[in-house]
């Protein structure tokens, strides 16, 4: 499996973060696992631990294992002067985590982002490829209704 | 070609999609048509309009009326009162707008001249417009020289925060003989409240592909790469479709209208890292390594990407160039200020009425900006301050809301144009509170590569935290400013460099509500 995704691409160092945005993407747990990070070294000639620098740098990329649904609140300054706070306030109450934690039952996991460029309906978030804007505390309470409905 | 009577520019981003406007097309047109008005109507799908209205907005043309969070339940009475009786809906009108007239297409528009006008998935509405002209001049009618020659003319400075003039950057690297040179499109747009280069590419993406051919063909460079933040789908689904339909009509790949010149483009998604903006930390992100800036010199323009001369430039700067090269530097010269001519894009928020962007000339205040394009503060709120360029910006008064807003004006008052975001704050918002948010920004985003930025922005975080809280004192205040002047003078890179820019405005414009804060 992680084989084929590197195949998609030339063994060379410059398609590694394209590589790594494709694992992550078809994982369910949506995380690069360690037996991933020996199969990408091996395929493109490179030391593991390059990789985990580059895991561990960029913002997107996990290497736990994350819930179904990953809400990404944003942090920067337009968001947090319109009340991003007490989004994150509200989110916390209604899964029940903390910053960077998944929910027991593996449905959601809390994490922030920096500016998502969507600041004209701030305050924003966004949930796997979806973004929500002009978010107040009862929006995300439905938000969060209807996913965890979805299953 | 065919007639309408009326258009509906729908625009379609990230709000819009998440609001169902895929659904509510598809109703309007099944109305439309009942109404026996699909010949005479047209609904175009389409970049940003100008404003944020909330939800689904609709521009309709000629009556050039703007609505705002329409609803599908509220299609049947659009289409029986404005489209059949000419009765615009005042309840669905963007609030305020039948009063006020916010120039929101504007008069003077280079890089946005298409935006929320053509459909941006469509290669021929561009061709339409004018589009690929300037690529055609540029092969058939220039030397490589001629078109650096005819930006250096025009005077075009970089978009993307430093203002380096553009044509003087080809310059150093199209003398250079190499066997192979790069044009990288900087599109790791991080500043946060910026987000006018997401709008360009959504709203016309070919632009920008014509300014990477231009870049390209005057530098010598047969590759580009286009480094795009991972979470801008939209731009990035719209980036690859129109890339797909220029190798279809034989403008990027081998020998282009038979000129010889070979382009390939590609995109490369980044990973969330905001230190990725500066150019040496892109180019070795794009290498597959940490974004971590490399020594300068030497720059990219000599050792770039794998140690090729290699061009790195802003969205908004390469949009510019079709429209230099298309009209001559002459008439670009025509826009903003002797120093600085040409316009520049921003993006306006908080609290004004109708946020969204907006491109008018260099130079324009501040004020201008705030009072005519986003129709003044909004109702019952007053002027406190603006945050202009991000967080690697500077807070500015009331007292300079009439300062010209370009790079040599506000560079008198230790200003920054930055990348061309305003945040408007009202007067019950701290300037702290602001601050805060700032430096939280920065200790997370520091790279960690050097020391100063590394434990500089932690310690600046603790300080601001602890004085926001209520227990710091004048003398934690100054230590703020000394930490950040050691930053800006020690650190690697521009990321370092830049919190003094944001804390010694701050403290210097509102020094009351830090004496206010300490006294506690």
């Amino acid at each position: 499996m992680i084989k084929e995704i590197c195949q998609k691409y030339a063994p060379h160092k410059d398609n590694l973060i394209q590589i790594l945005h494709d694992i992550q993407d078809q994982d369910p747990q949506h995380y690069i696992s360690p037996e991933a990070v020996d199969t990408v070294a091996e395929y493109l000639k490179i030391p593991a631990n390059h990789i985990y620098g580059v895991l561990t740098f960029y913002t997107m990329y996990s290497t736990k294992p994350r819930g179904k649904n990953i809400i990404r609140l944003c942090e920067s300054p337009p968001c947090y002067l319109k009340g991003s706070d007490n989004i994150l306030r509200k989110l916390k109450i209604l899964l029940g985590i903390n910053v960077g934690e998944t929910t027991k039952d593996g449905i959601f996991t809390l994490e922030f982002t920096a500016c998502l460029g969507v600041c004209g309906n701030a305050p924003v978030m966004m949930i796997n490829d979806d973004v929500y804007g002009d978010l107040t505390e009862e929006k995300v309470e439905d938000i969060i209704a209807k996913i965890r409905g979805r299953k | 070609m065919k007639f309408y009577r009326s258009h509906i520019l729908v625009s379609i981003n990230e709000a819009s999609l998440a609001a169902g406007v895929q659904d509510f097309i598809s109703a309007l047109r099944n109305e439309l048509a009942k109404n026996d008005l699909a010949e005479e109507i047209n609904i175009l799908e389409t970049g940003p309009l100008g404003f944020f209205g909330k939800g689904i907005c609709l521009t309709v043309y000629p009556e050039n009326i703007n609505y705002a969070e329409v609803k599908s339940e509220d299609i049947p009475e659009l289409v029986q009162e404005h489209f059949l009786k000419g009765r615009p809906v005042k309840r669905l009108m963007l609030e305020g707008a039948e009063k006020f007239s916010p120039k929101f297409n504007y008069e003077n528009r280079i890089v946005l001249r298409n935006s929320g006008i053509i459909d941006p998935e469509n290669i021929d509405d561009y061709i339409g417009a004018g589009g690929y002209e300037a690529l055609e001049k540029a092969l058939t009618q220039m030397q490589p020289n001629d078109v650096i020659a005819e930006v250096k003319k025009a005077g075009l400075k970089g978009r993307g925060g430093a203002a380096f003039p553009a044509g003087v950057k080809w310059g150093f690297t199209s003398v250079l003989n190499a066997p192979q040179k790069y044009v990288v499109v900087n599109a790791d747009e991080g500043e946060p409240g910026t987000f006018k280069d997401r709008l360009i590419m959504e709203g016309d993406p070919h632009q920008l592909l014509e300014g990477i051919m231009l870049c390209a063909r005057a530098v010598g460079a047969s590759k580009a790469y286009i480094y795009i933040r991972g979470e801008y789908k939209l731009c990035i689904a719209r980036l690859e479709k129109a890339i797909k339909q220029d190798y279809e009509y034989g403008i990027l790949g081998k020998n282009i209208f038979d000129s010889g010149f070979n382009l390939d483009i590609e995109l490369k998604i980044g990973a969330g890292a905001y230190v990725c903006g500066e150019e040496t930390a892109l180019i070795e992100s794009l290498e597959g390594n940490r974004g971590n800036p490399r020594w300068k010199p030497p720059f990219p323009g000599v050792e770039g990407l794998w140690k090729a001369p290699t061009v790195v430039n802003n969205v908004e700067t390469l949009a510019n160039v079709p429209f230099i090269i298309a009209k001559g530097a002459d008439e670009y010269l025509k826009y903003g200020t002797k120093e600085c001519p040409g316009t520049k894009v921003y993006t306006i928020l908080g609290d004004v009425s109708y946020p969204g962007l907006c491109e008018v000339d260099m130079g324009t205040t501040l004020r201008t900006i705030i009072n005519d394009y986003a129709g003044g503060m909004k109702k019952g709120f007053r002027f406190k301050a603006a945050l202009v360029g991000g967080a690697a910006g500077v807070i500015l008064p009331d007292r300079l809301l009439d300062v010209k807003m370009d790079f040599s004006s506000l560079n008198q008052y230790a200003a920054v144009l930055g990348s061309g975001a305003i945040l408007v704050l009202n007067e019950h918002q701290s300037i702290v509170d602001l601050l805060w948010s700032i430096l939280r920004f920065f200790r997370h985003e520091s790279c960690g590569k050097c020391s100063p930025c590394k434990n500089g922005t932690e310690q600046l975080y603790r300080l601001i935290s602890k004085i926001r809280k209520g227990n710091g004192t004048m003398e934690d205040v100054n230590l703020m400013l000394n930490i950040a002047e050691t930053m800006q003078q020690t650190s690697f890179c521009a990321l370092g460099q830049s919190p003094i820019m944001a804390i010694r405005s701050a403290i210097e414009n509102f020094t009351d509500e830090f004496i206010e804060i300490t006294k506690k």
